[in-house]
């Protein structure tokens, strides 16, 4: 249950930031989240809903956009998307260690009014 | 703990004097101006900012304190019961006349394994989550005020058992260990792929219960190979002691690379 600490730090960044701009209320929180950022939309959403209440982001939508996994193989000088569970290169089957996108856990914007 | 830690039980301010707060709408208030009409408009911020921010900055504090001190740090993951514990245990009673080391053990409770670390001789500091399912920057940071200012060559960071929640942790360490053993059957690299992706090293435990449970060997390092690309694979028994030689070793080369790059510096 990762997702309640990170959560958290999302809530109070958004926080923050809508204080400094002067806003009443958060209404819409944008995220990218990697498919191997290991975290679970549920379990975060249900985090920001229990940790937000009475606070300026209750009942803020949280909108996740996920990100695949990426990948280069450095033999084929090509990025490609790894099935589930291995990371090998599709045209020459060289492993790759080189995972460009797929673990990010960014906050992109807040909505506010 | 401090408030830096973003893993602490949430402290969410609760007020319950909103019904009160309620009942008074005096006259007083007529005057006030709201300032519905321009709260109303609904304004996008851009952030574009990492959530794992401030443990990824906390980690590189900690990953310059060990390079300042020529220690090296491995950050040992695993599911609960594959033997991080055993393991840790043979190496320190196996090195300690070489090199000065110590372990930072995280357990949602009980501090056992830190007991069972420091019957080695080794320094153990003892960190109990509570509820979190994995250690972070903070924590270690933390840890490592604990241990002093000794001469330290080798930290082991043994994590919260969990496949799961420590693969976005960053801690800071030099070499990223994850155990698996062959009770727990051939494909749990494909059921983590997070954790397995970035491993420097994976080692294979409890290699002497393989025949036992019907451990499919070429199977099993087929899928490691897929999923933990780049990482070196060694199997070995925390038990009976084999393949324990080449975990050493590896341990001794990877200090003497750490210590022969800081003394080029």
């Amino acid at each position: 249950m990762h997702e309640f600490g990170i959560a958290e730090s999302l809530l109070n960044t958004a926080l923050e930031t809508a204080a400094r701009a002067e806003a009443s209320k958060i209404e819409q929180v944008n995220l990218r989240i990697g498919l191997l950022a290991g975290v679970v939309e549920e379990a975060l959403t249900f985090a920001f809903e229990a940790l937000s209440e009475d606070t300026p982001a209750q009942g803020a939508r949280l909108v996740i956009e996920p990100i695949p996994v990426t990948c280069y193989c450095e033999t084929c000088a090509a990025f490609f998307e790894p099935p589930r569970g291995s990371y090998r290169c599709p045209t020459c089957q060289a492993p790759s260690r080189s995972v460009k996108s797929g673990r990010e856990l960014q906050l992109i914007s807040i909505e506010v009014s | 703990m401090c408030d830096h830690c973003g893993c602490s039980t949430p402290s969410s301010p609760h007020s319950h004097s909103h019904a009160h707060e309620r009942a008074h709408t005096h006259s007083q208030d007529r005057g006030h101006h709201h300032h519905h009409d321009r709260d109303e408009e609904r304004r996008t911020i851009a952030l574009h900012q990492s959530l794992m921010a401030k443990n990824d900055r906390l980690a590189e504090q900690n990953r310059g304190f060990f390079k300042g001190r020529g220690t090296l740090a491995l950050n040992i993951v695993s599911s609960p019961g594959s033997g991080k514990t055993a393991i840790l245990e043979a190496t320190l009673r196996a090195l300690q006349d070489d090199y000065k080391m110590a372990t930072i053990v995280g357990d949602l409770a009980t501090d056992n394994d830190a007991a069972r670390l420091r019957a080695t001789g080794a320094p153990s500091i003892q960190i109990t989550t509570g509820t979190v399912c994995h250690l972070d920057a903070h924590m270690i940071q933390h840890a490592i005020e604990d241990l002093g200012r000794a001469p330290l060559d080798l930290l082991f960071i043994e994590n919260v058992g969990n496949l799961v929640c420590p693969a976005g942790f960053d801690l800071g360490e030099d070499v990223r260990v994850v155990v698996t053993s062959v009770t727990e059957g051939e494909d749990k690299p494909q059921k983590y792929p997070s954790i397995f992706q970035n491993a420097d090293i994976v080692l294979v435990n409890k290699i002497d219960l393989a025949e036992a449970v019907g451990y499919d060997r070429k199977r099993a390092l087929e899928i490691l190979r897929n999923a933990a690309p780049g990482a070196l694979i060694l199997e070995l028994s925390a038990r009976t002691g084999a393949g324990l030689d080449a975990w050493y070793n590896l341990l001794r080369a990877r200090i003497r690379a750490k210590v022969g790059t800081e003394a080029r510096h």
